[in-house]
C-alpha cells in the first residue's frame, strides 16, 4: 500500500492568518504556507505520496503559485529534505489555474492535478508530447511497464522508457520495480 | 522661498507630468503650494501620484482644494483628502462625505505598507467584482479572478520594493476620447525606485548603460527581479499575460523613464487622441514608482 498524507492548504492559510482571509496572495503568505506544507512532507515516509488540496482556498496569485507549487515541486526532484516524495494537487479549480499554469511555463515544470468535480488526475504544464502520451498511458493501465506503453500507443520503446525515466525523475510517475503507475494513493 | 505649481484642469498620467516638472525645478526644501484650485477631474494615477508628490518633500506643502464642490466632493469619496490631510497643509473647504451605502468608488485609496494590506484589498475587491467587471463593463467573467490576481501583484510591488509605504485605488470611468467605460488600477509609492531596487543585482552587466529606463525594461518587459533566486520576478509578467488577453494598458513611471505596454484600442485610436510611446527617458525625476493599468471595457 502506497502511504499517503493529505495537507489541507486553505486549513493552513487560515491558521497562518486568524482565520481572516481565503485567498493565498502575497509572496510573504506564499512562503510562511509553504514552509509548514515542508513540515508536513518532510514527516512523510520516501516514496509516499501526499495530496496538497487547494478546495478551501479562494483566490491563488501568481506570487504563491510560485512561491507553493512550483518551488514544491523543485524540491521533489532536487536534493532537498522532501526530496523522492509525490506531489498530487488536488481542488483546483478555474481560479487557481491561470497562476499555476503561468509559474509551471516559466519554470519549465508539470505536475499531476485532480480538479474539483472531476475524478480523474491530468498533467499540467511543460512536458513533451511523447512523455505526456506515455504519462497517459500508463494512468489508463493504471499500472504497466515500457513494453506494454510502447504496443499501446505505437510509440518507439527507446523513447517510451525514456519518456518514463524523464516522467519518474520528475515525480510524475512512480517507479515500482519495472513498472510504473500514477502518483495517486490506493483512496485517492 | 514659496513656489505655485499649477495642477491642470484634467489630471491624468499625461497631464501629471507637467506637475512634476514644475516641481523638479525648485529644490526639495523649497515650500510648494499645489494649487488644484481650478482642476476638475483626476484619475486614480493622479490622486496617488499627488500623495507621493507630498510625501516626497522636505517641507510639507500647501494643497489647495478645487473649488468646483462636486469635484472636492468625489475625491473625498476617493479617499484622497484622508491621505492628503497628513501630507499637505489643506487650503480651502474639504466636504464632508455621508456614507449613503455604496460608495460610487469601487476602491477608494488605501495605504499598502505590507502583506496584510494586500490581503486585504484583494478581498475588498472582489465584494463588487461581478457587479462591475461583468455586469458594467461587460467583459468575460473568468475576469472576476484574474482582476484581483493582477491587483495583488501590483500593489505586491510596493510591498516587495519600495522600501517603504504607498497607495492604491481602483475605479471605473469613462474615457472620452475613446467613448469606453474603463478600469484604472493605479499604485505608487514614493520609495525607491526600480533603478536603484535592480542595482545590486543588475547594473554590472550594463555598466555605462544602466538607467532607469533600462531598470524599467529589465523589469517589466523581462520580468527580471532584483531577488536571485528562482521563480522571481512573476508580478509583472502575470499582469502582462492578462493584459494581452484583455488588450489592457500597463505604464510604469520611475526616476526619470516612463513605459508603455500600448493596447490596440489606443494605437489604432483617431489621431487628435494622444498616444503613448513604448519608452520615455530624460523626464523630470519623481521618486519611487508609479504603475497604471488601464482595462477596457467592451466596445459598444
Amino acid at each position: 500500500m502506497i502511504p499517503m498524507v493529505n495537507i489541507d492548504v486553505g486549513a493552513i492559510l487560515q491558521a497562518s492568518l486568524n482565520g481572516t482571509y481565503t485567498d493565498l496572495v502575497t509572496r510573504a503568505t506564499g512562503r510562511s504556507v509553504r514552509s509548514q506544507i515542508e513540515r508536513l512532507l518532510e514527516r512523510a515516509a520516501p516514496g509516499a505520496v501526499s495530496v496538497i488540496d487547494f478546495s478551501n482556498v479562494g483566490l491563488l496569485d501568481f506570487s504563491c503559485a510560485d512561491e507553493i507549487v512550483a518551488t514544491l515541486m523543485r524540491q521533489c526532484h532536487d536534493d532537498s529534505p522532501i526530496a523522492n516524495r509525490y506531489i498530487l494537487f488536488a481542488g483546483i479549480t478555474e481560479r487557481h489555474l491561470d497562476a499555476i499554469e503561468h509559474v509551471l511555463e516559466r519554470n519549465g515544470l508539470a505536475l499531476v492535478v485532480r480538479f474539483t468535480g472531476l475524478g480523474v488526475i491530468q498533467l499540467i504544464g511543460v512536458v513533451r508530447e511523447t512523455e505526456r502520451q506515455v504519462w497517459e498511458a500508463v494512468v489508463h493501465e493504471q499500472r504497466t511497464d515500457a513494453a506494454a506503453v510502447a504496443a499501446g500507443t505505437a510509440l518507439d520503446l527507446t523513447a517510451v522508457s525514456d519518456s518514463l525515466q524523464s516522467l519518474y525523475q520528475k515525480r510524475l510517475l512512480m517507479r515500482e520495480g519495472g513498472e510504473y503507475r500514477a502518483p495517486v494513493g490506493v483512496v485517492a | 522661498m514659496t513656489a505655485v505649481i499649477a495642477v491642470p484642469e484634467e489630471l491624468n498620467d499625461r497631464t501629471f507630468e507637467s506637475v512634476i516638472d514644475q516641481v523638479a525645478q525648485h529644490p526639495a526644501d523649497a515650500r510648494l503650494i499645489i494649487d488644484a484650485h481650478r482642476t476638475s477631474f483626476g484619475t486614480p494615477y493622479a490622486f496617488t501620484a499627488l500623495l507621493c508628490l507630498a510625501q516626497s518633500r522636505m517641507t510639507k506643502p500647501v494643497f489647495t482644494v478645487p473649488e468646483i464642490h462636486s469635484t472636492a466632493s468625489y475625491w473625498a469619496r476617493c479617499g484622497f483628502f484622508r491621505f492628503a490631510e497628513d501630507l499637505y497643509e489643506i487650503h480651502g473647504k474639504v466636504p464632508t462625505i455621508r456614507s449613503h451605502g455604496e460608495s460610487d468608488v469601487w476602491l477608494p485609496i488605501t495605504s499598502i505598507t505590507g502583506s496584510e494590506d494586500v490581503h486585504s484589498v484583494v478581498g475588498r475587491i472582489q465584494e463588487r467584482s461581478e457587479a462591475i467587471l461583468v455586469n458594467e463593463l461587460k467583459t468575460d467573467s473568468r475576469m472576476i479572478g484574474r482582476f484581483a490576481m493582477t491587483l495583488s501583484e501590483a500593489c505586491q510591488n510596493i510591498v516587495e520594493h519600495a522600501g517603504q509605504g504607498g497607495w492604491v485605488m481602483v475605479q471605473t470611468y469613462t474615457w472620452r476620447s475613446i467613448g469606453r467605460r474603463v478600469v484604472q488600477i493605479a499604485v505608487a509609492d514614493a520609495g525607491v525606485g526600480f533603478t536603484a531596487s535592480l542595482a545590486p543585482s543588475h547594473a554590472r552587466r550594463f555598466g555605462d548603460r544602466w538607467s532607469d529606463g533600462r531598470a524599467l525594461e529589465e523589469a517589466v518587459v523581462k520580468g527580471q527581479s532584483r531577488f536571485a533566486e528562482p521563480g522571481r520576478g512573476q508580478g509583472f509578467t502575470g499582469i502582462r499575460r492578462f493584459l494581452d488577453h484583455w488588450d489592457g494598458k500597463l505604464t510604469v513611471r520611475s526616476g526619470t523613464a516612463r513605459i508603455a505596454i500600448i493596447p490596440s484600442w489606443e494605437r489604432d485610436a483617431p489621431q487628435d487622441v494622444p498616444k503613448d510611446v513604448p519608452l520615455r527617458e530624460g523626464l523630470s525625476s519623481f521618486p519611487g514608482a508609479q504603475v497604471q493599468i488601464i482595462i477596457p471595457g467592451k466596445a459598444a
